[in-house]
């Protein structure tokens, strides 16, 4: 089996639209390639919009746990206050009202779940309790089973639920036997796209010809190049800054990357997701989807995938 | 007055507003705002402002060092560690830098004393004065590193404002942790969108992590007319204010795609910035 990963760096530059036009092209006669996807931006998935037809099952993810004052127990002496490293105690207020209440509590925003505090209170007043802080989901999506998730605004680890996610879609894909797992990716080079990233066979970066794009374009190829997964590159939105897409051309020659497509600004990818579907199965002579699957092409022959026509 | 400046989707055009919002009050207005880029993954608002760095700064986190000549390897240091960032395996008691938090649990609960904390670098935090005076500060977090919350943290802490002086925050895209401690301490959230389905999905996440922080929140509708009514309908049903419409232009992709702001690309845009402040300020007094 086979590990796809989009990325970008930069946000929004149509990282989604890719998975889901590579899902559709995957999926397609005469030579379909059986395909699990995985949308590994948990942070604000995007890839069921378009790929969903029905959500097979719910699983509640716990993150992390957060520290909670016993008020019975608390003797007020503040230490949890002095060993909080991030400023998560809130000291009671004189009067008993506003913030901190009557005693010492715990900010549940602030708080990042070191039990620092727990260990350290003499009087054993702290316990943790596990948040449940997202959901993540196996669904039927137009072209395979599709794993993604939700965390809850305002969570934290986002990278941890990712790699739940692509674990069971990795899990499905060696039990279905699927020669390939396509990762939507999230944008930036933290945490979750590490998790993204790990122990994929290629990554496509979705870069645009843009001073913005450009620069995270950078990033991004030192990050996968620091993890040695092997790149590609493909430009979108080449037309709307020419000498930016000619900047792109020069920087991956330089630096021996191979850029596989560029994909002209097309109106009818907009249309297409206003539509809920891919712009390959939305439109597929438009001038976009033409250069899609020329990148997907050049995809299948990265990842030495087989196309063997049915019958 | 600190306002951020954010979005659920990433692209929607967050730098683009923040980078002009900056401009607009830097004329007019003394002082002129600090600008914090806050999206230390990606961070792009030096590309439109072109601040000269004169200070710079490593940030990160303080980890811990075992010494093995006081060790029993007893395992409390692993036990109360709620990140897995240290384990005892036989005679050896090892560290994982990447995945701690840098909380001196371990260091403050090891029996013998064996634990001292050495500070491991994330990144770096600088700045320096960018156009029409504007001090800019910004974090750049290292590649390779997962963690990116101290880096906005003490990027934070090291550029602080003047009393009074407006603070315009740059943050990063999504829902999660890192765009918390972006926007946390801020007057009101702008959060830009774009007029489609993603974006208004990313939207509704976006209002929903301003909400639980208790932060007021504008919307920017970016590309206005290139999709369909949903964010609009939405604003409406959640009584979100719309703040501005930047309608899709060629004009303006070619601008920003070759480094300019709304500013520079529809002088216009400066008045309507202005306008955009004294409504966040008005409504925050109400």
């Amino acid at each position: 089996m086979k590990q796809l990963v989009i990325l970008s760096g930069k946000g929004g530059t149509g990282k989604t639209s890719l998975a889901a036009a590579f899902a559709h092209l995957a999926h397609e006669n005469p030579a379909p390639v059986k395909t699990v996807l995985a949308d590994a931006d948990v942070d604000a998935a995007n890839l069921g919009l378009v790929l969903c037809l029905e959500r097979l099952e719910t699983h509640d993810f716990t993150g992390g746990s957060l520290a909670i004052i016993d008020p019975q127990l608390c003797q007020g002496c503040g230490i949890c206050e002095q060993v909080c490293r991030f400023d998560a105690v809130l000291l009671p207020s004189p009067n008993g009202k506003g913030l901190g209440g009557e005693g010492y509590s715990i900010d549940p925003i602030a708080c990042e779940g070191c039990a620092a505090c727990v260990y350290q209170c003499p009087e054993e007043a702290i316990r943790m309790e596990p948040q449940t802080a997202g959901q993540w989901y196996r669904s039927e999506s137009r072209y395979g089973p599709l794993f993604h998730a939700e965390l809850k605004p305002a969570q934290e680890n986002s990278g941890k639920l990712v790699t739940l996610v692509k674990q069971q879609a990795r899990l499905a894909a060696l039990d279905g036997e699927y020669p390939l797992l396509i990762v939507d990716g999230p944008p930036g080079i933290g945490c979750p796209v590490i998790s993204a990233a790990a122990g994929a066979d290629l990554a496509l970066i979705v870069a645009e010809p843009t001073a913005a794009g450009i620069h995270d374009l950078q990033r991004i190829l030192e990050t996968t190049a620091h993890f040695r997964v092997p790149t590609l590159v493909c430009v979108n939105k080449a037309d709307i800054y020419p000498e930016g897409t000619r900047q792109i051309e020069a920087f991956c020659q330089e630096h021996g990357l191979e850029l596989v497509g560029r994909i002209p600004f097309d109106e009818t990818v907009t249309q297409a997701m206003l539509n809920g579907e891919p712009v390959t199965a939305f439109q597929r002579e438009s001038p976009a989807s033409q250069e899609m699957i020329a990148v997907w092409h050049n995809l299948l022959t990265a990842l030495a995938i087989q196309l063997i026509p049915s019958k | 007055m600190r306002i951020a400046v954010a979005s659920g989707k990433g692209g929607t055009g967050k730098t683009t507003v923040a980078t002009s919002l900056a401009l607009s009050l830097a004329t007019g207005q003394s002082p002129p705002p600090l600008f914090l880029d806050c999206d230390v993954e990606a961070p792009n608002a030096h590309l439109f402002l072109h601040p000269d760095f004169d200070e710079q700064r490593e940030v990160g986190l303080l980890v811990p060092t075992v010494d093995e000549s006081k060790c029993t390897h007893c395992g409390k240091c692993a036990e109360v560690c709620q990140y897995h960032a240290i384990a005892v395996l036989g005679q050896k008691t090892m560290v994982f830098p990447q995945l701690c938090h840098g909380c001196g649990s371990c260091t403050a609960l090891c029996p013998e004393k064996a634990i001292s904390e050495t500070p491991a670098r994330m990144g770096v935090i600088e700045r320096g004065p960018a156009r029409n005076g504007i001090p800019f500060a910004r974090g750049v977090l290292d590649v390779g590193q997962p963690m990116v919350v101290p880096v906005i943290r003490q990027l934070k802490k090291w550029a602080a404002p003047h009393p009074e002086q407006v603070v315009i925050v740059d943050a990063p895209p999504g829902t999660s942790c890192p765009v918390v401690e972006a926007i946390l301490g801020a007057g009101c959230v702008v959060l830009v969108t774009e007029p489609t389905p993603f974006g208004l999905h990313d939207l509704r996440l976006a209002v929903q992590v301003a909400r639980e922080l208790k932060i007021p929140v504008g919307v920017i509708i970016n590309r206005d007319g290139s999709g369909d009514a949903g964010v609009d309908e939405f604003c409406a049903a959640e009584d979100l204010p719309i703040l501005m419409r930047v309608p899709i232009e060629r004009t303006i992709a070619e601008g920003v795609a070759r480094g300019q702001t709304l500013t520079e690309i529809h002088p216009e845009y400066a008045e309507r910035f202005r306008q955009l402040f004294a409504d966040i300020v008005g409504r925050a007094s109400q």
